[in-house]
């Protein structure tokens, strides 16, 4: 069972990975086989858990101000900025649709 | 054709810091100030609940007659945008701090006040989640401009009712009834204090989720509508999208699953733009956060420090009188009507001011009642003022309205008083009263010769009344006015003309 193109092109958009050629694909395959491995354990009636911290008690922070007021630190790193705003592309711009990009993905 | 109308409600918390950072949380502060490196989304920065944040979840989930989640989880929303820097939004997908409530408001039958009926809305869930920042869209230099202030994890909850609003005619009443739901939600949260709820600082947001279908039908495909921002564009909007997709169906057209905006100054919706197709948010558990438990009297641990546990019952016992019981107290207090108590409750700081006028004046509250209504709240609206802003007190009104009631003015002085107190010039209503001789006549004998100066100028008026025509009595009271400026009691001097023509 391979992962189908669609799909791979749909976590393309996603994620913005980009699958570059077959032995990156191939990996993706390795990787669900792998994990696939889980479904061979019987967990009916077991609750799944979160993350092994999930049973850690939650820490509720008062409400003081204790920080911000750090512009400039923030915008140093910034590639651009336009007074103190942080410069953006005007909107998202989509990664082309699949027959229009210069992908692998293309070519399976 | 019915309409199905659903709300999706974020309402900002009314916090010093934010939901997940110690941030300042201010209106119109200069942009990133109020960021910390948690809200830019700099790697090794880690969220932290804010207390103030859950409790203000709770206590508006035991107002909307919630189940409150004693155990709710954190999950990650993943989208990309400018102003979501770290690419993904932490809420409350699976399990919500708050479930299946209600609402009731109430709504006026053909814009009747004296004719309201309740209607009630489920809610579907309340969430903890963070808000994204702001975009600036500069399209003449074709960039966004990102402030992350508001962003970045401003206390947020989210308010998802189920689709309410199943009427007959769609035209005007579902925009009414959307508008109705929200008005008496916000009154709630600020009763509450867990927001100010203002839709202007955005800290009220609106989207709406709007279908139709044949009743008896399943239900048709919705649209979801942004960009609404204050009560009264919520109802044109509602009722645009409403009529829009009836025309498109009835046209034979069909309704995409899409996501449209308001347009205010046109009045209607167009579909938004970068929306691209449906979005696939990659929902995970938030695996930064532990579950958030809350505690009742019951389960109430007893080593734990008292700063970390939200006391569910603890909340509950302290929650505040909602504005339906304001309401239904004003009107047992004062024998008010319900519409009264709607219409005090509605404008910011109009109960507080009745109230003290009542306490410090003889006249009735039936009477008072009508005096803030008709005549102080039509002023303060005239001159676009609030409540606070009014140039008249409640000492000086209660002054005014106790001459009347003493009678020593009457209430076309009265208002002529008040109009003069309107400029604020520190006068008193007794200053103005004398200033501008107002009082009324209670020398008796002047009266008297006034009224019968009046009955002897006016032999066929008085010849109709003995003959039985009584209406034709007003127009004499009318002469009588005039001689005395207005200065004149009608009923006594009613009195005193029927006296003097059944001699």
């Amino acid at each position: 069972q391979t992962v189908t193109v669609e799909v791979l092109d749909h976590l393309e958009h996603l994620a913005l990975v980009d699958f570059r050629d077959a032995e990156g694909v191939e990996r993706l395959q390795k990787a669900i086989r792998f994990a696939d491995q889980l479904r061979e354990v019987n967990t009916d009636g077991v609750e799944p858990m979160d993350s092994v911290l999930e049973d850690r008690c939650l820490y509720l922070r008062e409400d003081d101000v204790t920080e911000g007021n750090c512009t400039n630190e923030l915008l140093k790193n910034a590639r651009e900025k336009v007074e103190e705003y942080f410069v953006a592309p005007p909107g998202n711009i989509p990664l082309p649709k699949l027959e229009e990009r210069d992908t692998f993905l293309q070519g399976s | 054709w019915v309409p199905v109308v659903g709300l999706e409600i974020h309402a900002q918390i009314s916090s010093n810091s934010k939901l997940f950072s110690g941030s300042q949380v201010q209106f119109a502060a200069p942009p990133n100030s109020l960021v910390s490196f948690f809200d830019a989304s700099l790697p090794g920065t880690l969220p932290v609940l804010n207390r103030r944040c859950v409790e203000a979840a709770v206590m508006t989930g035991l107002a909307l007659n919630c189940s409150i989640n004693k155990k709710s989880l954190f999950d990650r929303k993943h989208y990309f945008y400018a102003d979501l820097p770290a690419g993904y939004q932490i809420t409350q997908q699976r399990v919500p701090i708050a479930v299946n409530g209600s609402l009731s408001y109430n709504l006026c039958v053909d814009n009747k006040m004296s004719q309201m009926v309740t209607k009630t809305v489920r809610i579907k869930q309340i969430q903890l989640e963070q808000d994204s920042g702001k975009s600036l869209h500069d399209d003449t230099r074709s960039q966004t401009l990102v402030d992350l202030n508001r962003a970045g994890r401003l206390g947020l909850f989210s308010y998802f009712s189920s689709p309410f609003c199943v009427v007959m005619e769609p035209d005007m009443c579902c925009g009414e009834e959307a508008a109705a739901a929200v008005r008496e939600l916000q009154l709630i949260l600020q009763t509450l204090g867990s927001s100010q709820a203002v839709m202007a600082e955005g800290q009220l947001r609106v989207d709406a989720n709007v279908s139709v279908h044949h009743p008896g039908e399943p239900y048709g495909v919705r649209t979801e509508v942004k960009n609404i921002n204050s009560i009264r564009f919520l109802a044109k909007a509602v009722d645009y999208e409403i009529q829009r997709q009836i025309e498109e169906l009835e046209n034979g057209g069909t309704i995409l699953n899409e996501t449209r905006a308001f347009d205010a100054k046109l009045g209607c919706t167009v579909p938004m733009r970068d929306k691209e197709g449906k979005q696939d948010y990659r929902f995970m558990p938030e695996p930064n956060l532990p579950p958030l438990i809350l505690y009742d009297a019951k389960s109430l641990p007893a080593n734990m420090n008292h700063q970390q546990v939200v006391n569910i019952d603890w909340i509950h016992e302290r929650l505040p009188d909602l504005p339906s019981v304001k309401r239904a107290k004003l009107v047992e207090r004062y024998g008010i009507l319900p519409e009264h108590s709607f219409a005090l409750l509605n404008e910011d700081g109009l109960t507080e001011f009745f109230e003290n006028v009542v306490k410090q004046t003889q006249m009735k509250p039936k009477k008072v009642i009508g005096w803030i209504l008709n005549v102080l709240l039509s002023y303060l609206k005239q001159h676009s003022l609030t409540v606070k802003e009014s140039p008249v007190s409640s000492f000086i009104l209660a002054d005014l309205l106790n001459l009347l009631e003493k009678k020593e003015i009457s209430s076309t002085a009265a208002k002529q008083v008040l109009a003069e107190l309107w400029k604020g010039e520190g006068k008193t209503p007794l200053e103005i009263v004398k200033e501008k001789k107002l009082e009324l006549i209670q020398d008796q004998k002047e009266l008297d010769q006034i009224c019968q100066a009046v009955i002897d100028g006016q032999e066929n008026e008085v010849m109709a009344i003995k003959a039985g025509n009584l209406k034709v009595l007003n127009k004499l009271i009318g002469l009588v006015q005039r001689e005395t400026q207005g200065r004149s009691n009608p009923v006594l001097v009613k009195q005193l003309l029927e006296k003097k023509l059944s001699e």
